[in-house]
């Protein structure tokens, strides 16, 4: 177990642990341009030039802040705690993914970079890679899995829109995982010219650091706007996490505020107790090294990675941002799982009492929401981040629930 | 930070030597263990030698193989999908030690499956089965604490990829903790990609050389015996894989068991590469 810090905001270490999780597990090829990002972000953090220009693309490109939206109906529905939602779903693109791109897109800019890959799940992040491609005029290549491909087709067809290539990956079983693998050798065979824009806070560092460095925004907005509606921090937070993007961005600002209690949520799928049935990697997993991190991974007895399930193609990722197996092994942050029932229900429901269609991810941390709020005081605070709309989502959800789309 | 080691000798040192008296390039081989079943892939394994193959690699299979283009991805599913564990591959170079203990056996795949099984308890039971090298990818020298210090005080060489991308500043940390053999990867890539260019080889085969006294072996795209021959005259040694690999895919029946032919398969095209290493003509002087 790793022992309790002082701080739980100082890490990565200069080599990307946070406790015994994180590091640089590549091949060698990639190292040295690992350790160039490494340089060429930290020139970044220190030029304030940058910060400025991330800072003006926000206000006017992105559509930050955020609002952070008092849930009246759903809290009188609950009969608990007030819930807030932090509302990243109604950025450019969506959701938070945005957040993370704009940042990288200026630094494979600065770092004199002219091609760009992703990889993509529900397709999310590649459509914010696709928007940021075309704002500052890269060509844009997106590695995504090709059963995520068929389930996903708007956020492919945008992605087309915008420009990008969408390489239907058919490697493995065909999602996330088997895409971030094919996107690693890409960058392994092109890497002078090519800038990896990982999306989510997990691979070889500086990634995790990086990624929620520029998701940290969002816990930083959430901080100023709750003081200012409520002249206190929240009691609760509550995120779902994937590879642990968004949650890591809300949480990491609080991190050491003890009365703040927070909650990660994953894709509890069919339930833990199903074999492979899951893509809780905290709740359900055990340490190991993957894409460059040690981190929490589902995985066999004989250390080969499970592909995981999940309704939700976002979560649907065999590992976690190795911040997130840091937090869980100090229990600074709990970490509970939320099944594909539950999520269904909690996405009919805020879509019916607040009129706000929320994509499958933050459905999940929704559902923890409607479990914890009835259990806390009417003048308890919860604040949830509302990561993502459910546009894309329409299809999945019309055929569970029997509509013919 | 890392404590001072000596370099293991294992099988791999006297074969590199024994190699050189001939006077000519080595011929490493690579097969995935367990493809396309653990007794077939046995038989290639004790094949190999009596083929021509100076040292063999042996690929520990593992679900996410990075660095790996589609042969050997395919290689590795075949090997998971007909049950291959880190534990019947022990025992697979574990029977093959029982008739050959001169042939040096390199372990080459990825960490999380050793990780796994327990680094302690790995290479114990490796050393003990007979293994004398590990080649594995996903651990840079940054992280050499994981495996390849506990590996060095085991007795096991670590033998390192250096690539295109590794400049002269970066060269002498990949090449400190590393033993047996360097493996120059000739392309910036995947297995199984490119061709890589000889001259181009003999140029980075010899600027590793100005960093090192260790024999330098090349892989990545090497796939003919004219092939080996070329590279091969550039370098100590070559190594071949993905060619191999696909000579297995390509003797498979429509259901992907192995026929009667397949070992046969692998073992001719090791026995015309090794011919290839044996015609090979020093490019330059050293």
């Amino acid at each position: 177990m790793t022992v309790k810090p002082n701080s739980f905001r100082t890490g990565p270490d200069e080599r990307g642990h946070f406790g015994i999780f994180g590091g640089r597990y590549v091949a060698e090829t990639l190292m040295p341009l690992i350790l160039e990002l490494d340089a060429a972000y930290e020139a970044a953090k220190r030029d304030p030039g940058f910060q400025a220009e991330l800072d003006a693309l926000h206000a006017t490109y992105t559509g930050r802040p955020s609002p952070l939206y008092f849930a009246e109906r759903l809290t009188a529905h609950l009969g608990g705690a007030k819930i807030y939602f932090k509302r990243d779903e109604l950025n450019h693109t969506g959701s938070h993914k945005i957040n993370n791109c704009l940042g990288q897109i200026l630094l494979a800019r600065r770092m004199g970079k002219t091609r760009i890959i992703a990889e993509t799940g529900a397709g999310q992040h590649g459509v914010a890679s696709a928007t940021v491609c075309a704002r500052f005029g890269f060509p844009c290549e997106v590695y995504m899995g090709a059963t995520d491909v068929q389930r996903q087709a708007p956020n492919v067809f945008r992605m087309k829109l915008l420009g990008a290539t969408v390489h239907p990956v058919t490697a493995g079983h065909g999602t996330l995982k088997d895409a971030m693998n094919e996107a690693l050798r890409d960058w392994v065979t092109n890497v002078e010219s090519t800038y990896y824009l990982i999306g989510t806070a997990a691979g070889p560092h500086p990634y995790p650091a990086m990624v929620r460095d520029f998701q940290s925004v969002i816990g930083k907005e959430t901080r100023e706007q709750i003081l200012a509606a409520e002249g206190r921090l929240p009691d609760v937070l509550v995120a779902a996490v994937g590879g642990g993007s968004n949650a890591i961005g809300l949480f990491h600002p609080f991190l050491d505020d003890d009365g703040v209690a927070i909650y990660g949520v994953e894709a509890g799928g069919h339930g833990l107790d199903v074999h492979n049935g899951h893509a809780a990697s905290l709740t359900g997993g055990r340490p190991g090294v993957l894409h460059g991190n040690r981190t929490y991974l589902l995985q066999d007895d004989d250390g080969q990675i499970l592909e995981g399930h999940s309704i939700s193609a976002g979560l649907d990722y065999p590992g976690i941002g190795p911040e997130h197996s840091f937090l869980k092994d100090t229990g600074r942050v709990t970490y509970v799982p939320i099944t594909d029932e539950e999520t269904l229900e909690a996405f009919q429901l805020l879509t019916k009492v607040e009129g706000i269609i929320p994509a499958l991810e933050p459905a999940h941390a929704l559902a923890q929401v409607v479990k914890l709020a009835p259990t806390l005081d009417k003048d308890q605070i919860i604040v949830m981040n509302l990561c993502g709309r459910g546009d894309k989502d329409v299809f999945t959800v019309g055929k569970l629930l029997g509509f013919d789309l | 930070m890392s404590i001072p080691t000596h370099r293991p000798v294992t099988r791999i040192d006297a074969k590199v030597a024994a190699v050189k008296a001939e006077g000519r390039p080595a011929l490493v081989t690579f097969v995935t263990a367990g493809d396309p079943d653990y007794d077939t892939s046995l038989q290639i394994l004790k094949a190999l030698p009596k083929a021509g193959a100076d040292i063999v690699e042996f690929g520990m299979p593992f679900s996410d193989p990075m660095a790996e283009g589609p042969p050997i991805q395919a290689a590795t599913l075949r090997a998971l999908k007909a049950g291959q564990t880190m534990a019947r591959t022990l025992d697979m170079v574990r029977a093959f030690r029982a008739e050959d203990d001169a042939t040096p056996i390199v372990l080459m795949g990825y960490y999380n499956p050793i990780y796994s099984y327990g680094v302690d308890r790995f290479l114990a039971d490796a050393k003990a089965a007979g293994v004398d090298g590990l080649i594995i990818v996903d651990l840079p020298p940054e992280e050499d604490e994981e495996l390849c210090l506990p590996a060095l005080a085991a007795g096991v060489s670590f033998i390192r990829l250096a690539t295109p991308t590794t400049d002269d500043r970066r060269l002498p940390a990949v090449l400190a903790n590393t033993s047996g053999f360097v493996y120059y990867v000739s392309i910036t890539g995947i297995t199984g990609a490119g061709s890589a260019d000889p001259t181009r080889v003999a140029e980075a085969v010899a600027r590793i050389k100005r960093h090192t006294d260790l024999p330098v072996m090349v892989g990545f795209g090497v796939k003919t015996p004219a092939q080996a021959a070329a590279i091969g005259a550039a370098a100590d040694g070559v190594v071949v894989g993905s060619a191999l690999v696909n000579v297995v895919r390509d003797s498979l029946d429509g259901e992907g068991r192995a026929t009667a032919g397949t070992v046969e398969a692998v073992a001719g095209l090791v026995r015309a590469l090794a011919e290839g290493v044996r015609s090979a003509r020093p490019v330059a002087a050293e």
